[in-house]
């Protein structure tokens, strides 16, 4: 059983995303995370003024938990499951963000440039933060899905439009890290 | 017994996110840089599971372990929404390495920065809500 504790290899990370994408459908429910950033605006009452929020958020409460249960899980992960956090990238792509100023690249599961506390004194730091985490929310809401919601879902349906969306995805990420990203580290 | 239940799911989920490494940064810039197949291996066999699971409940009509059919919606057909959205999205991922999952995994694991995302993540599907009637989809 020692492999729990060693990173997992792709071949049982995804199958175990199959398995979660299965475990839901089986429940009567469906495998989309990004849904959630919009149930937490309609619980803080977006409703009143955007109709767009305002529905029986009650209904998308066990989102909310399993959401609930990724965070516990993320805590059972790191503290009781994993003898080393760090993330053993390729070569290459350590000495590429070495270059670029991340010297924690292959120690650390993320980037202490970015994720430390002390981190966010800098404001540079600040504004990516903020600035990717809006990007997210902002287009997995207008592209009606995330990666779990096209890429893996909609994908695995064979939906056409959740094709158009990954392929956004990645027109957006290539973009990002080629070209804007330096930028911002 | 229902809550217990998507509570386990999530928790499978989030171990899945973390021990996998697809919630960290470094394995999402490794992905956009082509450097490993890492994600490529986690997405695309996450797909050849996925897609046999589909089919078999489409093709069987199995019901779900309350006995209601399982329904799984088609998307509404567009291409602007999709592609603009994911534009977008795309650009945000890869600068804050996390997507709305993963972003959770991430606070449970201690880091608390991520609040930072999480939060603008929240102001952005606001202010999706508030441009939608003016945004071509």
């Amino acid at each position: 059983m020692n492999w729990i504790f060693e990173p997992w290899p792709w071949y049982i990370g995804g199958p175990m995303i199959a398995f979660v994408l299965m475990a839901l459908l089986f429940v009567g429910k469906s495998f989309g995370m990004s849904s959630n950033l919009r149930t937490i605006c309609a619980i803080c009452g977006a409703g009143k003024s955007t109709s767009f929020f305002n529905y029986d958020w009650k209904s998308q409460r066990w989102n909310l938990i399993v959401v609930l249960g990724a965070v516990v899980g993320g805590w059972l992960g790191s503290h009781l499951l994993s003898n080393t956090t760090a993330v053993t990238i390729s070569e290459k792509t350590i000495t590429k963000l070495q270059g670029l100023g991340i010297q924690s690249a292959g120690n650390s599961y993320l980037p202490e440039e970015l994720f430390a506390m002390e981190a966010l004194q800098n404001p540079l730091v600040l504004l990516s933060l903020a600035l990717g985490g809006f990007l997210v929310g902002f287009g997995a809401r207008y592209a009606g899905g995330c990666t779990s919601g096209h890429a893996i879902s909609g994908l695995s349906n064979l939906q056409l439009v959740s094709l158009y969306a990954v392929i956004g995805f990645f027109v957006g990420g290539l973009l990002m890290n080629h070209f804007l990203l330096p930028y911002f580290l | 017994m229902q809550t217990l239940i998507y509570f386990i799911i999530g928790i499978v989920f989030g171990i899945t996110m973390f021990k996998s490494e697809a919630a960290s940064w470094f394995r999402i810039y490794e992905m956009f840089q082509f450097q490993s197949f890492h994600m490529y291996g986690i997405i695309g066999s996450a797909l050849v599971f996925g897609v046999i699971i589909i089919q078999l409940i489409k093709r069987f009509q199995l019901k779900s372990i309350f006995g209601e059919p399982i329904i799984i919606a088609d998307k509404e057909k567009s291409f602007k929404r999709y592609a603009y959205g994911g534009v977008i999205f795309g650009l945000g991922w890869a600068l804050s390495g996390a997507c709305p999952g993963p972003m959770f995994t991430l606070l449970g694991a201690g880091f608390f920065p991520i609040l930072v995302v999480i939060f603008f993540a929240v102001l952005g599907t606001w202010s999706y809500g508030r441009l939608q009637n003016r945004l071509p989809h």
